[in-house]
């Protein structure tokens, strides 16, 4: 058993829901006890879809457990059948369902529907959504894409053709990644001949052997399609993710590269305001500020990338919850020199960010609440989200205006330059003060501090930090003096718990019983590089 | 046919007999896990450990939504595969999962193992966890189990398996009478409802649960109990089993229910009839002059209930008593005829009463009667507000305070808003 206060994944069979939600005339039949239909309101609520999601619920309850559920589940898949006519079926079980064993497949088979039925094998207890998406992604496409062979070559006088796999409902800027790089694929002179799941009718699959090569978006949910592809029909796969500035013009060169064409004109037009934004002197401030990553893995890959050579920024941390990709995240880490954390217990996420004493945090939906709780900037770069994620407005992560966007949420939580710069310099005013929220972001809530202050005794800042670095078996042997703790308080708050911690650890190597002013200043100039 | 006593002398006999609808099918409602949401703030050293798969950790963080903290007071335990192997390997893990859990959380008292579909398919017995976990931590931890799982609970049925599993712990009271007012309600309800009492008169009054699991109200022979909310059948029944005695009533939602519920009290605490009106005459006419302004704009709208909290029956009593609304069809997830008595006493003649679902046939239903207002749960209030209908969305009616006199306007106006809404919209 596993101990979650929160899930950064839902079970793999919200991973199939998706996909189901994404195309157009699927039906999803899902054996599942009442209550599992709280999952509608993921589409319902969370992305506002204006309809329900194709999924019809056997909503099994006790009593049917001494009864005949298979019965249960045939009259559902016949009556969802009769009533929505789609045009191909995916029959599978929820984490409960799957104790039971109904064999969902076999069931429907026995009905003998009129349209192709795809039986989902999700195993609930071992693996979770987005695994879910993905597979049961690549079991449609297996399904419907035809007969396995060799695609001929196109006609070379016409426009290159591509697919583009991967955005998929309740996707993190899915609606908008996809009109950027479809706009962008154009710009290039790029067709494109299918975009799946989202929108995707079954037929539409079938047709996907009519391109040259496929654009994968989103590796966590089409990259094990993209690949069966390749095997079946020859086509050809992205491998670069567009999310950032370099990684777009990257991207550029690769499609042009698949598709024969030359990319410099597209190049050249490129319409990014965030390579300038981050030059103009304005954005000097943000040099070397530690930033901590994390979310799935194809979004903290590109993240990390834009943070440190787009922004500026120092990764001091990066991780990822998507096992599946964890090597992928293994080998971006090494580029920034520090180790990836993969881990999906939400506690290990907490633990490091305090230990990193960050500056800004870039993660996901619970990164925002160890950010509340830490009084840490943090920017959302990654599912899971809320609500306010899937925005009205028109905000791609992708593609040149993509990159505009993320400048913009990323710089939004720091403090801007010239408050720093005063707060730096002078203390005690009554609003603009240290422990204030930023005055541009509005509001006087009182900010969490990263450390506790300075008005408790040494006895009781050693417990505190004890209890701040766990991991340091020697803890407890330094204490702070009255004058030195006064004078930390001096340090910017951002950085104040590193100095704090720096200084603690400088103190121990030196052996220092008591941690003096001198000390304090000793550290600092010992730890700057 | 169980003899109904109207509490008032009405013409007829309201829905008392009248044939229920029941259906078979789809139900679109949450699983009584989703009690944990209100439950973990009302009792404030409580904590919630669901033992279940990711979809039960997943459901709890998706229907609490924002709300969530970055240190709540509930967890889920999932199941891996590796548990699924043996169950005496299961037992051991669960010990260890709540030693970390007490370990980080040396401020919970009381402990919840709250089951779940995977944890009752598989027939964990967590009541003997309980029972071994609660002697391990004693006295600091006392460890209770009840089941929150889809296959057995619908929604606030959480709530009431949550309370029945409380009651064996109860102390036991003094055969002298006291009343306890059972159901979770908004600390600033039961503020009201205490005073109202004081004043008239009926000294000893508890509410279950209450606010801190270290102040358990004591039950015996003498406690007589009201129900405040329709959905606690097998809470009555615990209490029941210890001497309590249930005080039939409507429940306390509109001026009417309101009155009608401590009237069922004051009958039995022998409150003179000139206290009882000098009492509940201010409130009571204070609460009426504001629902006459919300009346203006419900009365004769039409309303469907989808099934969600079994609120919908004393709701729709409130909507068409005291606000003129027509019912279109009242279903619930679950009715329980001798609680709900003296309210489907109250309800219109001939009124469309359902209990159960079959959502695609009900949503026919609906579609066909283009009622003005739709109550709904989540899943479904989005896409029928796509289709033209307005809807009011159930869950919100569980998380604000509707019960007493002076949220009698507040809870019309819950109905009253997504109409003005539309209007205003629309201009």
């Amino acid at each position: 058993m596993q101990l979650t206060l929160w899930t950064y994944e839902g079970p793999p069979h919200v991973g199939a829901m998706r996909i189901a939600t994404a195309m157009e005339s699927v039906h999803y039949v899902l054996h599942a006890p009442q209550g599992d239909t709280y999952a509608d309101l993921l589409f319902t609520m969370i992305e506002r879809l204006p309809k329900r999601p194709p999924v019809t619920y056997t909503t099994f309850q006790a009593r049917d457990l001494g009864g005949d559920t298979a019965e249960m589940f045939k009259t559902a898949a016949r009556e969802a059948f009769e009533r929505f006519k789609p045009k191909a079926m995916m029959v599978g079980a929820s984490c409960t369902a799957e104790l039971i064993q109904d064999d969902p497949g076999g069931l429907c088979r026995a009905l003998d529907l009129p349209v192709p039925v795809v039986a989902l094998e999700l195993p609930s207890y071992q693996r979770k959504e987005n695994w879910g998406a993905s597979e049961t992604f690549y079991q449609m496409v297996r399904a419907l894409a035809g007969p396995v062979a060799p695609i001929a070559p196109r006609d070379t006088s016409l426009r290159p053709r591509c697919n583009i796999l991967g955005p998929t409902a309740l996707g993190f800027r899915h609606r908008d990644d996809l009109r950027e790089i479809t706009g962008l694929l154009d710009r290039l002179g790029v067709d494109v001949n299918v975009v799946a799941p989202l929108g995707a009718t079954p037929d539409d699959l079938g047709r996907l052997r009519d391109a040259s090569f496929n654009v994968v978006l989103y590796p966590e949910i089409a990259s094990l399609t993209a690949q069966w592809l390749q095997r079946s029909f020859g086509q050809a796969m992205t491998r670069t993710v567009p999310l950032g500035s370099g990684a777009t013009r990257d991207f550029i060169a690769e499609v042009a590269g698949l598709a024969g064409i030359d990319p410099t004109a597209a190049l050249a037009n490129a319409d990014a305001r965030a390579p300038w934004y981050a030059r103009s002197v304005d954005s000097t401030y943000l040099t070397g500020k530690r930033v901590f990553v994390f979310g799935d893995a194809t979004h903290v890959i590109a993240a990390a990338r834009m943070a440190a050579r787009e922004m500026g920024f120092t990764v001091v941390g990066m991780g990822t919850y998507s096992r599946e990709f964890a090597r992928e995240v293994r080998e971006a880490a090494k580029l920034y020199g520090v180790e990836a954390l993969i881990t999906d217990d939400y506690l290990d996420v907490e633990q490091k960010i305090s230990e990193l004493q960050v500056e800004l945090v870039l993660g996901t939906q619970m990164e925002r609440h160890i950010a509340k709780r830490l009084g840490v900037p943090c920017a959302v770069i990654s599912a899971p989200v809320h609500v306010q994620d899937f925005p009205a407005r028109y905000s791609p992560q992708m593609g040149f205006e993509g990159a505009n966007v993320m400048f913009d949420s990323w710089v939004h939580p720091l403090m801007m330059g010239l408050e720093e710069h005063l707060i730096g310099m002078f203390r005690g005013d009554a609003e603009f003060h240290e422990d204030a929220a930023p005055s541009h972001l509005g509001g006087a809530a009182k900010r969490h501090e990263m450390q506790p202050p300075s008005a408790m005794g040494p006895a009781q800042a050693v417990i505190a930090s004890t209890s701040e670095a766990p991991n340091q078996t020697v803890a407890g042997t330094t204490t702070w003096g009255a004058d030195a703790e006064q004078e930390l308080r001096k340090i910017p708050f951002f950085v104040r718990g590193k100095a704090r911690r720096n200084t603690e650890i400088y103190a121990r190597e030196k052996g220092l019983p008591i941690i003096t002013i001198e000390a304090l200043y000793d550290a600092k100039a010992h730890f700057s590089r | 046919m169980s003899p109904v006593i109207p509490i008032r002398s009405d013409a007829t006999n309201g829905c008392g007999d009248a044939p229920v609808l029941r259906e078979r099918g789809q139900r679109e409602v949450f699983c009584g896990l989703t009690g944990i949401i209100w439950l973990h703030r009302k009792i404030q050293d409580a904590f919630f450990l669901v033992v279940g798969s990711r979809t039960c950790a997943h459901l709890i963080q998706s229907a609490a939504g924002v709300m969530i903290f970055a240190e709540p007071r509930f967890a889920t335990a999932i199941i891996d595969e590796r548990d699924l192997a043996g169950l005496a390997d299961c037992n051991t893990e669960l010990d260890r999962v709540v030693t970390r859990l007490l370990e980080r959380r040396p401020d919970i008292k009381l402990l919840f193992l709250v089951g779940s579909c995977p944890s009752e398919v598989i027939k964990l017995d967590l009541s003997r966890a309980a029972s071994r976990l609660s002697a391990q931590f004693s006295p600091d931890v006392r460890v209770l189990n009840y089941s929150g799982s889809g296959i057995e609970t619908t929604f606030t049925q959480g709530e009431d398996a949550c309370l029945a599993s409380l009651v064996p712990s109860l102390p036991a009271a003094e055969a002298s009478p006291a009343l306890m007012v059972v159901g979770a309600l908004s600390d600033v309800v039961e503020d009201q409802f205490a005073r109202l009492f004081a004043q008239l008169g009926i000294g000893r009054v508890h509410f279950f649960p209450p606010r801190k699991a270290t102040l358990l109200p004591p039950v015996g022979p003498g406690t007589r109990f009201l129900l405040a909310q329709p959905f606690l059948a097998d809470t009555a029944r615990a209490l029941e089993s210890r001497g309590a005695r249930r005080l039939a009533a409507p429940y306390p939602l509109g001026v009417e229910g309101t009155t009608l519920w401590l009237q069922a009290a004051a009958n039995e605490f022998a409150v003179s009839p000139q206290v009882f009106e000098q009492t509940t005459a201010p409130p009571r006419q204070r609460a009426s002059a504001a629902l006459a302004r919300q009346r203006l704009r419900l009365s004769g709208k039409r309303i469907f209930f989808f099934p969600d909290s079994q609120l919908e029956v004393p709701l729709a009593r409130f909507l068409s008593r005291e606000l003129g609304m027509s019912l279109v069809e009242v279903g619930t997830p679950y009715l329980h005829r001798e609680h709900l008595a003296e309210e489907l006493a109250l309800l219109p003649p001939d009124t469309l009463l359902s209990e159960g679902q079959h959502v695609e046939n009900q949503l026919d239903r609906c579609r066909a009667e283009r009622p003005d207002i739709v109550v709904c749960g989540l899943g479904l209030a989005n896409p029928l507000e796509a289709e033209g209908l307005t809807t009011k969305w159930a869950i919100e009616l569980v998380f604000t305070p509707i019960h007493g006199y002076d949220q009698a306007s507040d809870l019309a106006e819950l109905f009253t808003r997504p109409l003005v809404r539309r209007l205003q919209l629309a201009a």
